[in-house]
């Protein structure tokens, strides 16, 4: 049993407990779905800096920073308990493209090239650790949630708004990755 | 809807309200926790969290994210349409909030820029806490970031076209 919970998940299995995410969290509490508020309610809690938009009462939406935590220590068992023995698996045609970008290393969730502590005070990592993270703070809130407020919830619910939140999500990333990371590479 | 006595100058619309009418002690968020917990398990074991499936997706090289997201929708889908259609309640009894969202630019400007970002990072919001989970340190610069990102956006939100 926990040679299979150790291999990675099938996308179906992943797709189903995040939708059930949804039922879930409305029944135990009467809570909507959506994760990039608790960035909010973290600037509310701790710079509100006398700005409107962080006044109001977080700590009736504490409940969203708990839930957070609980995803950050979901991510340490995971790591430290169920995780794959083997090399990630990923597409041929991604590998060949990374490569070509200057990736070279394949083996675990996140690129050591660019996601190592020796990357912080450089450039790759004002952009892929500044920039990058600026750009999912400020993007989310300005969009008013993320891919689980407006694509899980709200195309669960049949929000228009949330359909073209989701439509620009997509279009931003496919942006930064076929056009603007070649450039951005080309600096390193 | 007004609040007396409240520190709130404008309606609070935020994207995962708490609609629970009937208040619950602090310990009671433990439960929210826990389903985070499983959350991020199942975030990493599906490998959601990885850059390289963000950017597989990108590149249209691979169907696994959109399997996953997907199915995701669809589960919410028929979860919402059962919960309104047999008026299902809360644990605690109350009738179920739904809310609508209403239509404004930042919903593209914010969701291109949203898109820019999530690309780089190979994360939105949830996979971030469960890369750190994960042991990838300087992702807490990211998560660092991505706060003073919704705080600026928060400075500036009357100056931003909507």
């Amino acid at each position: 049993m926990l040679e299979l919970i150790r291999q990675p998940w099938h996308w179906a299995v992943a797709g189903v407990l995040i939708g059930l995410t949804v039922p879930t969290l409305l029944i135990i509490g009467n809570k909507s779905f959506g994760i990039s508020s608790s960035l909010r309610h973290i600037c509310a809690a701790c710079f509100p800096a006398d700005i409107p938009f962080f006044k109001y009462e977080w700590k009736k939406e504490i409940w969203n920073l708990f839930f957070v935590a609980g995803v950050l220590i979901g991510g340490f068992i995971a790591n430290q308990f169920l995780s794959n023995p083997n090399t990630i698996v990923i597409s041929e045609s991604t590998i060949t493209d990374l490569k070509a970008l200057g990736i070279t290393d394949f083996t675990n969730l996140m690129p050591a090239d660019l996601f190592s502590v020796d990357n912080i005070f450089t450039l790759k990592g004002l952009f892929f650790f500044v920039i990058g993270g600026f750009m999912v703070g400020f993007g989310t809130r300005y969009a008013g949630g993320c891919t689980s407020g407006h694509a899980i919830m709200g195309l669960s619910t049949l929000q228009l708004p949330s359909l073209i939140a989701t439509i620009s999500f997509m279009v931003g990333g496919f942006l930064m990755t076929q056009l603007l990371l070649p450039l951005i590479f080309k600096l390193f | 809807m007004q609040k007396s006595g409240a520190l709130i100058n404008e309606e609070f619309v935020c994207d995962a309200p708490n609609d629970q009418k009937k208040k619950e002690p602090l310990a009671g968020n433990f439960k929210y926790m826990l389903i985070g917990i499983i959350f991020g398990i199942v975030f990493t074991k599906a490998e959601i969290i990885s850059w390289f499936r963000i950017q597989e997706m990108f590149r249209l090289q691979s169907f696994f994210m959109y399997g996953v997201i997907g199915t995701a929708v669809v589960v919410g889908m028929i979860s919402v349409f059962l919960i309104k259609k047999f008026n299902i309640k809360t644990i605690s009894g109350e009738k179920i909030v739904f809310h609508d969202k209403v239509f404004n630019k930042g919903q593209i400007y914010g969701g291109l820029i949203f898109g820019l970002g999530w690309a780089m990072t190979g994360a939105c919001p949830g996979p971030l806490f469960a890369q750190i989970g994960n042991g990838f340190i300087v992702v807490t610069i990211t998560l660092a970031s991505a706060i003073a990102g919704t705080w600026t956006f928060g400075y500036f939100k009357d100056k931003l076209p909507s």
